[in-house]
């Protein structure tokens, strides 16, 4: 019994994980089209604010869930106005371009942090659960990507500027015509899917120690969550992470968290080759 | 037209010879074996990204694999002519499985490259877990994340106590560059290069012609991993020791970005860019104030914003001058990377 409570708060937790590392993706790549390899590494940007920030004496729950998110976000900023303005609707050269920026940060991080692993120490104390032990914070994790799925859902359905941003997306000639901004709409959904990114970042940072070159271990699995997801945002991120995440410690329990990765991404790409368009062009159709 | 081709060949022969033999002057020759590696591994990304459209982020997979046959086949068979040829062979059939996995099922672009880089780093973390004593293939130890050293390095065909190094590895990696360069412009005039050529450039039309393009996408593919695991064995025997770092996100990276800055749809080109940066490098490494790869990404997304067509549209006008070809094609546009879908 407290085995298998263990076992259901270590399987909520990779899900959860899978969605707070692929949402700011999703928003970025799922809604722009814009194919940001630099996302590991927007991620390991808000990593390395909340550990900065805490240093200097900030509350650690505020570096987390405020500082990070904002000073990723204007990066996005800074780099969509620099360059991803430029290259909207030119897929490949986008995803090359931002393959280069990654390289420019890693360098970036390497020189400003150094290449040695540093991190924050987690806030939230373990559980005890019969004769078991729970991570508190893996805890806080799955309440973290809870709330982020319904804030998402809710903006994107309730609000005005969610529709905006979705009906740009899908034709911005129209959204034009009807007296939007379509440069100023991209540069937003852009500054919030990279503050979405650091968000994630900061979230992990006390679980995963950063290092400069950790965003590499975000990509693929991110990349891979958001296009097996498919079109619809948010059930598509919520059914992939969950599928992705069950395979993962499913493998993870039975024989070694390693092999639990390679599962992963070996399911990723049977998923690919069955639903080549993702999970929600089959189940979901049309939903959010 | 056939004029025109024997015309290429001897300009190839010529300039080729001409590098080959002028090269060690200027670079020492150990440094240069290992450019010639890389460009080979440029130029098999270029073929099948270039002529062929197919992104593959994952080209430093077969570079790897190619390595690791080298050096696992040698330390079984202790003579090296049978490995260089599974060098080759292995990637080119797991390529093949690869290919048509993903080419019978008809997966875009985008999917295709996410594919391709999701392979190459199951098999890199797969080899970094392999240190334990269970992990064998016949004699040879994976040896997880330290690699496998102290292989059987290439020997003249058939008598193993005669190694091939320093020097003269270079003379025989730039021989099998140039006879490889050859062979892909050969490819290339043949009809099924221009029909790879047409596939990149409408998918659609050539396959309502009634040409299978799974078929002969898997086929170029194939053929393209098998001169990136020629390039990993001859990098294997030159660094005398293989790593799962030959199959790092870092690797895949640097082959496309060769390919970028060299110029795609063009032979010459991803060599270029290959030996370029790679020189470019090794330069840097011995300085310490700016961090490498900051500056090979800006390099990158310098191009992609103001040369998104590389170098060698350049360098292609005036090779076409020198061989006195029609000015028109030397002016048609150059291709798109990653062709129609994009």
């Amino acid at each position: 019994m407290d085995l298998a409570v263990v076992i259901l708060v270590e399987v909520l937790y990779a899900i959860a994980s899978l969605v707070l590392i692929s949402a700011g993706l999703a928003v970025v790549f799922g809604m722009m089209k814009v194919i940001n390899l630099a996302h590991g590494e927007f991620m390991v940007l808000g990593g390395y604010t909340v550990i900065t920030a805490v240093g200097l004496g900030v509350n650690i729950f505020v570096a987390m869930l405020i500082v990070a998110p904002l000073v990723v976000g204007l990066f996005g900023l800074i780099v969509e106005r620099l360059v991803f303005r430029h290259l909207y609707g030119r897929m490949i050269d986008t995803m090359l371009a931002s393959w280069g920026l990654s390289l420019m940060m890693i360098g970036a991080f390497k020189m400003i942090f150094g290449n040695t692993q540093t991190g924050v120490t987690g806030p939230i104390p373990g559980l005890t659960v019969g004769d078991y032990q729970i991570n508190g914070y893996n805890l806080f994790i799955i309440v973290v990507s809870l709330l982020l799925l319904a804030g998402m859902l809710a903006v994107l359905r309730g609000t005005r500027a969610g529709l905006i941003a979705r009906g740009t997306m899908q034709r911005s000639d129209m959204a034009a015509a009807m007296g939007h901004s379509p440069d100023r709409i991209y540069m937003t959904t852009f500054a919030v899917g990279s503050a979405l990114a650091g968000l994630a970042g900061a979230v992990m940072a006390p679980l995963v120690g950063i290092v400069p070159t950790a965003g590499a271990g975000f990509i693929a699995k991110a990349f891979i969550t958001v296009i097996a997801g498919g079109p619809s945002l948010v059930t598509g991120l919520a059914t992939a992470s969950g599928a992705f995440g069950l395979v993962n410690q499913a493998f993870s329990f039975l024989v070694s968290p390693v092999i639990g990765d390679v599962a992963l991404l070996v399911a990723a790409v049977v998923l690919l080759r069955l639903m080549p368009k993702g999970i929600t062009t089959r189940f979901f159709r049309g939903r959010l | 037209m056939r004029g025109d081709a024997r015309k290429d060949t001897l300009v190839v022969l010529v300039l080729g010879l001409a590098m080959i033999f002028g090269l060690p002057l200027l670079i020492d020759p150990h440094q240069l074996t290992v450019l010639v590696a890389y460009g080979m591994l440029a130029l098999s990304l270029g073929l099948i990204w270039g002529f062929g459209g197919v992104l593959c982020f994952g080209q430093a997979a077969f570079f790897g694999l190619g390595a690791y046959t080298f050096a696992i086949a040698g330390i079984n068979i202790e003579e090296s002519t049978l490995p260089l040829i599974l060098a080759v062979l292995i990637p080119a059939g797991f390529a093949a499985l690869m290919g048509a996995f993903m080419f019978y099922g008809r997966l875009g672009d985008v999917y295709l490259a996410v594919i391709t880089l999701v392979v190459s780093l199951i098999l890199f973390r797969w080899l970094n877990t392999t240190a334990g004593q269970g992990y064998e293939i016949g004699a040879a130890r994976l040896g997880g994340f330290n690699g496998i050293p102290g292989f059987p390095i290439l020997n003249v065909p058939g008598r193993p106590d005669l190694p091939i190094w320093g020097e003269s590895l270079y003379y025989v990696a730039a021989f099998a560059l140039l006879i490889v360069f050859l062979l892909v412009s050969w490819l290339l005039r043949s009809s099924f290069g221009r029909i790879a050529i047409g596939i990149r450039e409408n998918e659609e039309r050539v396959s309502l012609l009634g040409y299978d393009i799974r078929a002969r996408k898997t086929v170029l593919f194939a053929i393209g991993a098998g001169i990136a695991g020629l390039a990993g064995a001859l990098y294997a025997t030159w660094a005398e020791v293989v790593t799962p770092n030959l199959f790092s996100l870092q690797q895949s990276s640097e082959v496309i970005i060769w390919c970028i800055i060299g110029g795609l749809g063009t032979r010459f080109g991803p060599i270029l860019g290959a030996a370029g940066l790679a020189y470019l490098k090794f330069q840097l490494g011995q300085q310490s104030g700016i961090d490498n790869m900051f500056i090979m990404g800006l390099v990158l997304v310098i191009f992609v914003l103001l040369l998104p067509r590389g170098l060698a549209p350049e360098i292609a006008r005036f090779w076409l001058w020198l061989i006195g070809a029609n000015r028109r094609t030397a002016r048609r546009r150059a291709p798109r990377a990653g062709g129609q879908n994009g």
